[in-house]
């Protein structure tokens, strides 16, 4: 159970893995995550479902090496198995004809946006897509994006691909001249901040996919809670999908620092012990 | 040993259990109750005068027949003892640790109207442990009937269900939603009063006596479904438990190193964080942390923070404390005895009469201070105790980085997905038949902390017993519904 299937290397940081999970695949939806667990001593991280396929059973994940486990999970090979994959988690993405709506990826977060704009465009929205990376390398599924969009708009902060600039700026340039009904945005959350910043004057309703540190997924534990207007909400069970006009973007900031003096210890663990199965490796005259 | 008379039974003083001492055991997260020898456990044994309609049975929630296995143990025929026992419980080794035995069994016993009542639990212990130890007593699974079960959630209450109805004859199916097996047993009640090991051990032996198949992560509301669940199986029971936190409606509540006892616990026990970085999930302790309540779950907390203070994690520093912060007084904790003895021998310090009405942060997203009101006790409110009043213009600030909120659990509603006809009441506790834990849907039968609400581990399993008969009774058609 839980055996990679396939995995791709999208750039040096972001890997992609087809897992075998039949179970989830079967009732996976757009907008949902599940959570991983590598083995018996590793940590349960939440990553969103970025495609399924019902009839061969599997999901599609991409995720972005940031810390010990995504780290590790990258040296994961063809035929390793998870020790646990649970789900779907999290409310589907609500899909309706809305008509001229704008989906913005930024980063690792262009794979999750990939179903909910497919779904859109298929309910028979005019999808406009902005997505964009820090640099070229950093950029996937430019593709699968323009397969599933009327337009398409690519930047990158260094300006080594497409436009050079942030994704706010076509996205404000398209809501001064266009009449957009809505728009969804997943990234990075500093970069959802900006995006919700943007849209607020022009009151154009706006849903983010907010990725706070979870544990369980059910809404057993708080640890995922953010602050919204009306008070706190648990992203795993009552998101992860929210209205991005209504979150408390300082909290969510600062929540998602908390455990860093830990995790770069572990980062640097990490690492050093790499190094040293790699110093014996070449000691051992492994090339 | 000659037959002693009832007067030489009554001198023998109650037994005491070796434990650690509180300046090792803060350090570690070992078992800190150690157990009885098989002498202390046939000395305390002899205490018990066997009485003839014995009042000790009558508090306990599934009616162990006390006298009988202590007798058991006092002959020194433990195999007889255990067998007694598992003629009602099945789970004496996790039972004998945490059942609050000082308001059931012991509370009735008769010595304890002059003197010290019997250490029932220490000796229900010393027979559990036993029986982890020799497996004398396994139990066999049933002429099958054909028939399928699905037992959703794994704690005391479906284990007890999926058990008896594994000898029953069943095939069960149990689900569960995280990857271990256990519910509160693994993920709340810390290693150092209930080890792991126990409980593995109790789940594998039943699995593999019994044939009972285990799908963990999977969420019934989620990865399946109560209305697959009753096309699948011709029974489902519901022992989802009550997992959902609660924080008080404060300011403040948002702030880093603000948490659930529910994610604290989690963190600690079931991810073992204590162990970190050699396990990947991080834990923080505060320098000086405030837990709220004082239930089990609130000493848990606290000694679990006691202990990752001395591991030196997070803030923790030379002179961390702990707090246990209640707003009514020490006559009204609820937790075990045992525990807050336990826990004040440690060195948590305990705020009574005093009520957090805000948390202040320190500018940078964490903590800096607790605003509170002291309390007065007035008039017995409907749980019999007496309701705290804020005494005005007593607030004060109290220095602390951590707050954690053991403040109690409700149902998770997650399950309740396509369970048309199943009816909850307001706190969203399942309505179901006190004595047969039917629901008001067709084939769902439910039991433990999901109907009760938050209560105990051998109430839990009690209403796992119940329903397994019934369902048994209806499985094979006896009853109609
Ligand atoms: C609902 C949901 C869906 C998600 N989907 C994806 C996905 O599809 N692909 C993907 O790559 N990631 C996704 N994430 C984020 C992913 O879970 C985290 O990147 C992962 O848990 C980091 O674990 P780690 O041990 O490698 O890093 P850690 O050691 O935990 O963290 C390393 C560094 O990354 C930062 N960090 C921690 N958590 C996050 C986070 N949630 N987002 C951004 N930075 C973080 C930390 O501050 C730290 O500096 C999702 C999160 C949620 C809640
Ligand atoms: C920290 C702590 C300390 C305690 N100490 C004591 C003590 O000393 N003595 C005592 O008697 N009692 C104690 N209790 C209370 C006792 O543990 C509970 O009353 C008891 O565990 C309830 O049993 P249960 O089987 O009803 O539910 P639980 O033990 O809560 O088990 C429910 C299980 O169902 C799973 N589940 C939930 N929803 C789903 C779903 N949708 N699909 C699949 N699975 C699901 C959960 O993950 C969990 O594993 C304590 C509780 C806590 C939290
Ligand atoms: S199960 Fe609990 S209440 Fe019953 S006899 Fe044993 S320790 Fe006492
Ligand atoms: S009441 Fe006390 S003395 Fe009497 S049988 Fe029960 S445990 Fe023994
Ligand atoms: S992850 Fe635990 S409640 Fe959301």
């Amino acid at each position: 159970m839980y055996k990679i299937l396939e995995k791709e290397v999208l750039s040096d940081v972001t890997k992609l893995m087809v897992v075998e999970a039949p179970q989830i695949a079967r009732k996976a939806r757009a907008g949902q995550f599940v959570i991983v667990l590598m083995h018996e001593n590793g940590e349960r991280i939440p990553l969103t479902i970025a495609d399924y396929d019902r009839k061969a059973g599997t999901l599609t994940m991409i995720f972005q090496e940031v810390g010990k486990s995504t780290l590790e999970m990258g040296t994961m090979k063809v035929g390793d198995e998870f020790k646990t994959i649970v789900g779907p988690l999290g409310h589907p993405t609500e899909v309706e004809n809305f008509g001229t709506i704008i989906c913005v990826g930024g980063g690792v977060g262009i794979a999750p946006i990939y179903p909910i704009a497919r779904e859109l465009k298929e309910a028979g929205n005019h999808v406009i897509s902005i997505i964009g990376a820090r640099t070229k390398d950093l950029l996937l599924w430019e593709d699968k994006m323009r397969a599933v969009s009327d337009e398409l708009i690519v930047t990158t902060d260094d300006g080594s691909y497409g436009r050079k600039d942030l994704v706010t700026v076509p996205l404000k340039e398209m809501m001064e001249s266009r009449k957009i009904a809505k728009i969804w945005a997943i990234g990075p959350a500093i970069m959802m901040k900006f995006v919700s910043a943007t849209t607020e004057p022009f009151k154009v309703p706006t849903i983010v996919s907010l990725n706070t540190i979870m544990i369980d997924g059910t809404g057993m534990c708080g640890g995922c809670r953010v602050l919204m207007d009306d008070g706190a909400k648990f992203v795993c069970v009552d998101g992860p999908e929210f209205d991005a006009h209504k979150v408390d973007w300082n909290n969510l900031l600062s929540r998602m620092t908390f455990y860093r003096g830990q995790e770069q210890a572990a980062i640097a663990r990490w690492k050093e012990s790499h190094k040293c199965n790699l110093d014996r490796a070449v000691a051992e005259g492994v090339k | 040993m000659a037959e002693l008379t009832k007067k030489d039974r009554m001198k023998i003083p109650r037994q005491d259990m070796p434990v650690q001492e509180p300046d090792a055991r803060v350090k570690n997260f070992t078992e800190v109750a150690l157990g009885f020898t098989q002498e202390l456990a046939q000395l305390e044994a002899q205490r018990c005068l066997q009485c003839k309609d014995a009042s000790c049975r009558e508090g306990c929630p599934v009616e162990v027949p006390i006298p009988d296995f202590v007798g058991a143990v006092r002959d020194g025929d433990m195999a007889k003892a255990v067998e007694i026992m598992k003629s009602k419980n099945n789970l004496p080794a996790i039972c004998g640790r945490v059942c609050p035995q000082e308001v059931q069994c012991e509370s009735r016993c008769i010595l304890g109207k002059k003197g010290e009542a019997v250490a029932i639990g220490r000796i229900e212990r010393f027979v559990g442990d036993y029986e982890l130890a020799h497996r004398t007593c396994d139990v066999k699974k049933g002429p099958s009937t054909g028939k399928k079960v699905a037992v959703v959630g794994t704690g005391p209450a479906g284990l007890t269900c999926a058990v008896d109805m594994g000898i029953y004859g069943h095939d069960v199916t149990m689900f569960e939603s995280l990857h271990t097996p256990g519910g509160v047993l693994v993920y709340g009640i810390p290693e150092f009063r209930l080890p792991k090991s126990v409980i593995r051990s109790e789940i594998e032996n039943a699995a593999c006596a019994l044939g009972i198949e285990i799908k963990a992560s999977h969420i019934v509301g989620r990865t399946l479904l109560i209305d697959e669940l009753l096309k699948e199986f011709d029974a489902v029971f519901l022992g989802t438990g009550a997992g959902l936190p609660m924080f008080s409606p404060i300011p403040g509540i948002n702030l880093n190193g603000v948490m659930s006892a529910n994610e604290f616990l989690t963190r600690v026990n079931l991810m073992k964080g204590y162990l970190f970085p050699e396990f990947d999930t991080p834990v923080w302790v505060g320098k000086k942390v405030a837990v709220i309540g004082a239930g089990n779950v609130a000493m848990d907390s606290a000694r679990c923070a006691l202990r990752l203070q001395s591991l030196g994690m997070g803030n923790a520093g030379p002179d961390s404390e702990v707090h246990i912060v209640y707003r009514r007084s020490a006559e009204e904790v609820p937790a075990r005895q045992e525990e807050v003895h336990h826990a004040k021998e440690e060195g948590v310090i305990f705020d009574f009469l005093t009520n957090p009405v805000e948390i202040l942060g320190d500018g940078k997203g964490g903590v800096s201070a607790m605003r509170c009101v002291r309390q007065k006790l007035g008039e017995p409110d409907q749980s019999g105790r007496r309701r705290p009043i804020p005494i005005e213009g007593s607030e004060f600030d109290m220095e602390v980085d951590q707050v954690v909120f053991a403040l109690g659990t409700n149902p998770n509603p997650i399950v309740f997905v396509n369970a048309e006809g199943l009816e909850r009441k307001r706190q969203g506790t399942v309505v179901a038949n006190q004595e047969t834990g039917r629901t008001t849907l067709k084939g769902v039968w439910a039991g433990g902390d999901v109907v009760t609400g938050a209560a105990t581990v051998i109430s839990a399993m009690g209403a796992g017993k119940r329903a397994a008969a019934d369902m048994n009774n209806y499985l094979k058609d006896k009853s109609a519904w």
